[in-house]
């Protein structure tokens, strides 16, 4: 998936893993019962939690947390993580169909990306105690969701710019402020994830550009694809914020920090003067400029296709659903072989670390790609 | 489209069409391209997570030096969209369907375990291209054999699956040994040497992969070199067809 914008490159998280080790050993060691330090008594885990959450630190894997954070950072992560590889097959629809050898390199550049954010995610997960197998089991058995945006189909070449443009975009908008999401690990991971998903939003708005200014049946399949990603696109921020259900615990944890509408808010005033870049225009005769609040008035979104699509009704539900597991039971084969020839050898690790030698340097050539490929930044 | 060495050239452009296609770099791009492009058909596919960024990667290595090769011989985009089958270069094995896993694992061991041995020779003939090139082979064959090894020597079930792949695609790489007229570098590789250390490489890792090298003929009844001719296998027309078709839909665009 990918969104992004700008991210804040001071970001503390950036601390990385050493301090985060650090702390973790500190708030074990006052876990253990060594609280004779403190003239409090004994130590109360969820006071050093939430003294934790209220100072801004970082929650780390050793840490004490309380049962429902763990279960609702699984929850998200996992659905982050499932989003990330569902939302590779909209676009890999358009792999051996790219209209030129450039923009194909791109593309199979982005749907790699995609690829390695799910890596870093189940691995986020897997800091909790969850296997990327269990994950993936919950997904395939419809246990677990994945961001309902990638129900939609890409129908024309001009889909591809408008994913990268406004679903890449509002996904940034999503996962900018999860770079200082109170767990360690999930943050660490959103820094990552984001940096490539703002050259994912670049490299689509691009696209479009160079369709919008082509000739005239270039511009109308951008114009149609726009057209029929938008609203989607404001529904990836989740219900209003008075119908959301969990929203108001995750921003006391901070795990969330802004409310869905206010992130749907910024990301509307953010692609309106990208659509007048680009020449083209959003779907919604009640866009206009509100002088009083600061921001543009959008008309109101059709909650009722939101629900039909989050059900499973949707236009491409059962067809990604399918495909992942068809994939995943195609591949079991090749798991298995993986492991058997692991435990001759006597390594004994199971299939995906057996086979997950090549990580370091698809990451290295994916940034290659980038800095040789982006050419227009939208802003 | 057809080459017609015999007709005096037209315009500017047909000329360089022309010397393009007789160009011994063509094969060498289309060859690139074609498996590239069967790579990509993973997308979304692989048995695992890692094995979608690993599959991505070389295909992306593939298209890049694709498109290399075809910026010296004229635009890429047109030698790529714009030529009919029977223009296209490349050898049959890179056309091959993807199969299952084994069978692509084995057609990439099959070709870049050539690719590497040619573009090293290529590179001490001088080529600079080459020697970027030539890592990127290696680490390609690399990853293949490795798989090639698992599968071998995994389950039954991946054995006679990997089994069946060598035997299927070994009358394939016959084509990977026909010289390429023209000058040099291309044109001064020494084609029996690669043959024989091509050989040694494939037959080693079949032997660790506990499996059995074919004493099958390495070409079919269409002779040895038919894609380099312009004579390919059925599938390749549709896969042609599919990657061609948006960049023909609209003549002249620019994307
Ligand atoms: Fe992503
Ligand atoms: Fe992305």
């Amino acid at each position: 998936m990918g969104p992004h914008l700008t991210i804040e490159p001071n970001d503390r998280s950036v601390g990385g893993a050493a301090s985060a080790v650090g702390k973790g050993v500190e708030m074990t060691s006052v876990l253990l019962g060594e609280g004779a330090q403190s003239s409090e008594g004994p130590a109360d885990p969820l006071a050093d939690f939430e003294g934790a959450i209220a100072a801004d630190e970082r929650i780390e894997p050793r840490d004490w947390m309380p049962d429902d954070y763990r279960k609702t950072l699984v929850r998200q992560m996992a659905q982050h993580a499932h989003s990330e590889i569902i939302g590779m097959q909209p676009e890999a629809n358009w792999i051996t169909r790219a209209p030129s050898l450039r923009r194909k390199a791109i593309l199979m550049a982005k749907v790699q990306d995609e690829a390695g954010h799910g890596l870093y995610l189940y691995s986020a997960a897997e800091t909790l105690g969850t296997s990327r197998e269990e994950l993936l089991d919950k997904l395939h058995s419809g246990r677990q969701k994945y961001s309902s945006i990638f129900n939609y189909p890409t129908l024309t070449w001009a889909d591809v710019g408008a994913i990268g443009w406004l679903v890449d975009g509002a996904a940034i908008t999503n996962q900018v402020p999860l770079c200082r999401c109170s767990y360690g690990p999930y943050a660490r991971a959103m820094i990552r994830v984001c940096k490539e998903e703002s050259f994912h939003q670049r490299q689509g708005f691009e696209l479009l550009l160079a369709l919008s200014r082509g000739t005239e049946a270039q511009h109308a399949m951008a114009q149609d694809a726009v057209d029929r990603w938008w609203w989607p696109s404001l529904m990836m921020f989740g219900p209003p914020d008075d119908e959301s259900a969990h929203s108001a615990r995750s921003m006391a944890w901070k795990i969330k920090r802004h409310s869905n509408d206010e992130l749907r808010q910024r990301f509307v005033d953010i692609c309106v003067p990208q659509a007048e870049a680009l020449g083209l225009t959003l779907p919604d005769p009640d866009l206009r400029w509100n002088e009083e609040r600061g921001h543009w008035d959008f008309g109101p979104i059709d909650w009722e296709e939101f629900r039909q699509v989050l059900q499973g009704n949707g236009p491409c539900n059962e067809e990604r659903i399918g495909r992942r597991r068809q994939a995943h039971e195609d591949g079991a084969w090749v798991r298995d072989a993986a492991a058997a020839y692991a435990a001759k050898r006597g390594t004994g690790r199971p299939a995906a670390q057996a086979v997950a030698q090549e990580q370091p340097r698809a990451q290295a050539q994916t940034q290659d790609q980038h800095d040789g490929e982006t050419a227009v930044s939208p802003r | 489209m057809t080459r017609s060495q015999d007709t005096p050239a037209g315009g500017g452009a047909a000329t360089r069409a022309e010397a393009a296609l007789d160009s011994p770099l063509l094969p060498l791009a289309d060859d690139a391209l074609v498996l590239s492009h069967r790579l990509g058909e993973w997308a979304g596919h692989a048995p695992v997570l890692e094995e979608e960024l690993a599959l991505a990667n070389i295909a992306l290595d593939l298209l890049g030096q694709a498109r290399v090769l075809y910026s010296q011989l004229g635009d890429e985009d047109e030698l790529a969209f714009l030529r009919e089958e029977r223009s296209f270069r490349n050898c049959q094995l890179v056309e091959q369907p993807n199969g299952d896993f084994a069978c692509t694992m084995v057609r990439q061991l099959f070709f870049s375990a050539c690719q590497e041995l040619l573009f090293g020779q290529l590179a001490e003939l001088g080529d600079p291209l080459a020697s970027k090139a030539v890592k990127e082979a290696e680490y390609h064959r690399d990853h293949a054999e490795h798989w090639t090894i698992r599968l071998g020597d995994g389950t039954e079930e991946s054995h006679a699956r990997t089994q069946r792949a060598v035997d299927g695609l070994w009358r394939y790489t016959g084509e990977l040994f026909e010289p390429l007229p023209g000058p040099a570098p291309v044109g001064a590789v020494d084609w029996a040497a690669l043959r024989a250390g091509w050989t040694e490489r494939v037959t080693r890792v079949l032997t660790s992969a506990t499996l059995t090298v074919p004493d099958s003929p390495q070409s079919g009844a269409w002779a040895a070199g038919a894609g380099r001719q312009g004579l390919h296998t059925e599938p390749f027309g549709r896969m042609l067809a599919e990657m061609q078709h948006l960049h023909r839909s609209h003549p002249g665009a620019s994307w």
